[in-house]
C-alpha cells in the first residue's frame, strides 16, 4: 500500500527520512515455545492456531517493533509439499499476513517472510527456473492479498534463487522487496553455503531489484556486525540485520540461545550507529530482546 | 611417478598443509597418467570424461581397485580439502560428486562381484522430524568418495529405522544429521533406542548439523561430532580404526 492509500509512510519512505526501523524477533523459536512440536509445520499454525500467531504479532508490536514478519518462512509449495500441505499454500500465506495485519497499529508494517525452497536449481538440482519462479509468485501474491506491505526474502544462500524471488515480487506485486542472505565464517572469511560473499550479495541482490538488502540468521550479533561492515563497504543503500541470539548451547539439559536482550541491545545500537537501517532478531530472540532494542534506540 | 597433468598439479596447489599434501601426494604416486587424468576430471566435475576414461581404463586391464583408489578416492580427497578451506562451495562439490558417480557406476559392480570389502558400512539419515538433507547428502558423497559403503535413510528418520538399517546392512557406523535445534534432541533419543535394542556396543555413532557442537554430541551419548563433510570422513575413519580392539565386528547382514 502506498502513502496515498493509507496516509502512512512506507518502509522505504521512513528510511529515506533517516529513521532506523525496529524489526521483530524470531518466529520459529517463538512458536516452539508456544506449542509447535519439534519438526512440526509452522505455517499450518496459521490455520489451526490463529490465537498463537496473532499473539506473537501483538507481542512484537507491543515490544516496539515497527515491522513484524509473517509466519510464512517455509510457505513455498516446495516446503509445504514435504509436510503434506502442498494444496494449502495460498491459504497459509494469506492467513499469515492477515494475522499479523490484524495486530498492526496504524503506521506499522507487515512484512511477508519468504525462506528458501530447500531445492537446487537445474543443473545442480531438479527444479527449473520457471517452477521456482511460479512457486515464489504463488507465495508472495498470497502474502500481498493477506495484507503484507513488504516481503522479506530471507536466509538465502543461492543468488539465483534469491533473484527469482525478487523478480517474482517485483513483477507481480506492489510490495517493497527486502532480500537477505545467511553467511558462515570459514577459513577465508564469510561466505554463504553456495560461496557468495557479503559484498557480492549486496551488489547482486540490489541489481536483481531489491529495495533493501542485508543479512539474517546463522550467527550471533558480533559476527553479524562484521558481516554488516563488509556490506556497508559495498553500498550506500539500505541495509537490514536480523541477528540470532548467539549459537545454541546446552544448559541444564535445555537448549538455549545465550545472548541476552541487554547484550544484543547495546550491539544493535552500535549497528544503527554504523549505518544499519533496519535491525531486529532472528532465531532465539523474543519480545524481550525487541523491548531492550527499542529502549536502546529510542528510550 | 611424476604428475604430468598440469591441471592436477595446479589442483594440488590448493593443498597447503604440508602433512596433508604429503598424504595426498602419496595417493597420486601410485597412479599413472591415466589415473591422474581421471582424478583431474573428477575434481573439475567433468563427468563425461570420468565416465569415458574409467570405462576405457577398465577395458584396458586396469583393476577396479586401482581405479577406485588412484583415480576416484585420491581426487575426492582434494575436493574435500578445497571445500573445507573455502576454495570451493556446495555447487562445485555436487558437480564433483556427480563425476565420481559416473566413475563408480563402472567400478562398483566389479568390486562387489569380487567381494572386496568397503572400509566401513554406514547407515545415515536426518533425524525424526527434520526434513533438511543438504549437509547429510554432502557427508554421504564424501564418505562414498573415500571408500565407505553408505546406506542413505533419507530425512525424518525414526529411531527404529536406524536400528532396522543397522541390522539389515550389518553397519558398524551410524551417522545422524539435524538442522533444527528442536529436532536435535531426537538424536539423543535415537542413541537411547539403539542402546535399548542392544546394538550400542556394535556400532559407533557420529552426529553433525548446524546447531551441533562437540558438547552436544557428548551429552547425547554419540561417539563423535563432525563439523562438515570433510570432518565427517576423518571422524568415520577414526571411529573405524582408532583402536582395533574397540572396532566392532560387523553384524552379519540379513539375507
Amino acid at each position: 500500500m502506498t502513502t496515498a492509500e493509507t496516509g502512512h509512510s512506507t518502509i522505504v519512505e521512513r528510511l529515506a527520512r533517516g529513521e532506523t526501523l525496529i524489526s521483530d524477533g524470531g518466529t520459529g523459536t517463538y512458536l516452539q515455545a508456544h506449542g509447535l512440536e519439534p519438526g512440526g509445520c509452522p505455517e499450518e499454525f496459521n490455520a489451526s492456531r490463529p490465537d498463537v500467531i496473532r499473539g506473537m504479532a501483538k507481542a512484537y508490536f507491543d515490544a516496539g517493533s515497527d515491522l513484524v514478519l509473517t509466519n510464512s518462512f517455509g510457505g513455498s509449495r516446495f516446503m509445504q509439499k514435504k509436510y503434506g500441505y502442498g494444496d494449502r499454500v495460498r491459504e497459509f500465506n494469506r492467513l499469515a499476513a492477515e494475522h499479523a495485519r490484524s495486530q498492526a497499529p496504524p503506521g506499522c508494517h507487515v512484512v511477508g517472510s519468504v525462506g528458501p525452497t530447500a531445492e537446487f536449481l537445474q543443473p545442480l538440482g531438479a527444479v527449473s527456473e520457471n517452477e521456482m519462479y511460479d512457486a515464489f509468485v504463488e507465495q508472495i501474491t498470497s502474502l500481498e492479498e493477506g495484507g503484507a506491505d513488504a516481503v522479506l526474502i530471507e536466509t538465502m544462500t543461492a543468488l539465483e534463487e534469491a533473484a527469482l524471488a525478487i523478480r517474482a515480487a517485483k513483477e507481480n506485486t506492489g510490495l517493497i522487496v527486502i532480500a537477505t542472505m545467511t553467511f558462515d565464517k570459514g577459513p577465508r572469511g564469510f561466505f554463504t553455503m553456495m560461496g557468495i560473499t557479503p559484498e557480492r550479495a549486496v551488489v547482486e541482490l540490489r541489481e536483481a531489484g531489491a529495495d533493501i538488502v542485508g543479512t539474517n540468521c546463522g550467527n550471533g550479533i558480533e559476527l553479524m556486525i562484521e558481516i554488516f561492515r563488509q556490506m556497508r563497504e559495498a553500498t550506500d543503500g539500505y541495509l537490514l540485520v536480523h541477528s540470532n541470539a548467539g549459537i545454541p548451547e546446552m544448559k541444564k539439559g535445555a537448549i538455549i540461545y545465550p545472548e541476552t536482550p541487554q547484550f544484543m541491545a547495546e550491539r544493535f545500537k552500535m549497528l544503527a550507529g554504523l549505518g544499519a537501517n533496519i535491525v531486529g532478531g532472528c532465531c532465539g530472540t523474543g519480545p524481550e530482546h525487541i523491548r531492550a532494542l527499542h529502549a536502546a534506540l529510542r528510550g | 611417478m611424476p604428475i604430468h597433468n598440469e591441471g592436477l598439479q595446479q589442483e594440488l596447489g590448493h593443498v597447503t598443509e604440508p602433512a596433508e599434501l604429503a598424504r595426498i601426494m602419496a595417493m597420486f604416486e601410485h597412479g599413472d597418467p591415466i589415473m591422474h587424468d581421471i582424478a583431474y576430471n573428477l575434481i573439475i566435475g567433468n563427468h563425461h570424461e570420468v565416465d569415458r576414461l574409467t570405462k576405457e581404463a577398465l577395458d584396458n586391464g586396469y583393476s577396479a581397485n586401482t581405479l577406485l583408489d588412484d583415480g576416484l578416492i585420491s581426487a575426492m580427497a582434494i575436493v574435500g580439502v578445497k571445500f573445507r578451506d573455502n576454495v570451493i562451495f556446495v555447487p562445485e562439490v555436487l558437480i564433483a560428486a556427480r563425476a565420481m558417480k559416473a566413475g563408480m557406476v563402472h567400478v562398483e559392480p566389479i568390486l562387489s562381484a569380487s567381494g572386496i570389502e568397503p572400509i566401513g558400512t554406514v547407515v545415515m539419515g536426518t533425524v525424526k522430524g527434520d526434513l533438511h538433507d543438504i549437509g547429510k547428502n554432502l557427508c554421504i558423497m564424501m564418505l562414498r568418495g573415500t571408500g565407505f559403503k553408505v546406506y542413505d535413510l533419507g530425512v525424518d528418520t525414526k529411531p527404529q529405522a536406524f536400528i532396522d538399517a543397522v541390522l539389515e546392512h550389518g553397519a558398524t557406523l551410524v551417522g545422524m544429521s539435524a538442522l533444527l535445534t528442536t529436532t536435535m534432541p531426537n538424536m539423543g533419543k535415537t542413541v537411547a533406542a539403539i542402546e535399548e535394542a542392544g546394538l550400542r556396543d556394535q556400532v559407533r555413532i557420529m552426529v553433525g548439523g548446524a546447531p551441533l557442537n562437540p558438547e552436544f554430541a557428548d551429552d547425547m551419548g554419540a561417539d563423535g561430532y563432525g563439523k562438515d563433510a570433510m570432518a565427517c570422513v576423518d571422524l568415520a575413519k577414526k571411529l573405524m580404526g582408532a583402536d582395533q580392539l574397540a572396532v566392532p565386528e560387523p553384524i552379519p547382514a540379513k539375507k
